[in-house]
């Protein structure tokens, strides 16, 4: 199945089940050129596992360091990125669009 | 995520019932819909997410929602496991649809030929009545075949597919038409039916058909989405 249609939340729970530990990011709301569309996902487990995208990969390292923060605390997190976010800048929001992503653990 | 959510929204989604995921933002509480139990408000949005296959974020009542629409996937039908069949089914599994093929001719429909995909060996009429295409189904022929073709196409005028192929030039096409007329089928009606199948890229090989094919599928199904 291709990167574009792979079912994420499919994969997180398969690796759930497999007794990982595991994130999941989703685009809760996008403005201008974001290159995903909102609920496109992103599973991140603990062990350094990977599926899917919440951008063009803009910002999937930031996203997936919170998903592992989030693993740690168990609260949820709902991210701001934007041009007007100096974050954005940090992590290199090149397209100029802005997106909210919506982290959470599989518990 | 709890547990129970998750273990509701997978059975759900087996179920191949459509099904949405609503967060409360940004605390993070989580309900499916619909409910009976849910503000209709949010029933609704539900409802419209699931219509466009859009998932989003909306605002009821000062409370912002994000709305995951889980939709069954698109189904696609084609008849005639034929080499271009051959190009198609991949490319639209790729694509992430969920795809049978149809052909009662053994030699033809094997597992070896179509593996990962669903093969039916049962007559397109047959088939087609098990298979209940609905709003997100596409029927594509692929056969030349009077006797396998026009019995699918006859089914599929009778359905609510969305999307209707006839592989087969503008002559066949003509042919085509006049035989499904006597079967009953108005000139508007059979209008659906894209003959011949393809957006127009002047494809010759097997995977350019299926490009031109699925491309024409595409344009269809998000036309359709945002109507």
């Amino acid at each position: 199945m291709s990167a574009e249609t792979q079912d994420i939340l499919g994969v997180a729970a398969a690796w759930k089940r497999a007794g990982e530990q595991v994130a999941l990011a989703t685009v809760t709301e996008t403005w201008g050129s974001s290159p995903r569309p909102a609920g496109s996902q992103l599973a991140v487990t603990a062990s350094g596992k990977m599926a899917g995208s919440v951008s063009g990969g803009c910002i999937e390292g930031a996203v997936a360091e919170v998903a592992l923060e989030t693993l740690r605390t168990g609260i949820p997190q709902l991210l701001d990125f934007g041009i007007t976010d100096e974050r954005a800048w940090e992590v290199g929001l090149a397209c100029g669009g802005k997106l909210k992503v919506f982290v959470e653990t599989l518990a | 995520m709890t547990p129970e959510t998750l273990a509701a929204l997978t059975a759900l989604r087996d179920a191949k019932t459509p099904v949405v995921l609503a967060t409360a933002l940004p605390g993070g509480a989580q309900r499916l819909l619909p409910d009976m139990e849910a503000p209709e408000a949010l029933n609704l949005a539900a409802k419209r997410a699931l219509d466009r296959d859009e998932s989003g974020t909306v605002a009821l009542d000062g409370q912002d929602w994000f709305l995951q629409a889980y939709n069954p996937k698109y189904r696609v039908i084609v008849v005639g496991a034929v080499h271009i069949a051959q190009a198609l089914v991949p490319m639209a599994a790729f694509l992430g649809l969920d795809v049978t093929v149809v052909d009662p001719r053994r030699s033809f429909a094997t597992d070896e030929r179509f593996p990962n995909v669903t093969v039916l060996t049962d007559w397109p009429d047959e088939a087609l009545d098990a298979l209940k295409p609905d709003s997100r189904t596409a029927v594509i022929t692929l056969t030349h075949d009077p006797k396998l073709d026009d019995p699918a196409l006859d089914r599929a005028l009778n359905s609510p597919a969305f999307y209707i192929g006839a592989l087969g030039s503008r002559r066949t096409h003509a042919r085509r038409l006049d035989r499904l007329r006597e079967l009953g089928h108005s000139d508007e009606a059979m209008a659906r039916i894209k003959g011949p199948v393809g957006l127009n890229i002047a494809a010759v090989t097997a995977p350019e058909i299926a490009v031109s094919i699925l491309a024409e599928f595409i344009a269809m199904r998000r036309n359709a989405a945002r109507a």
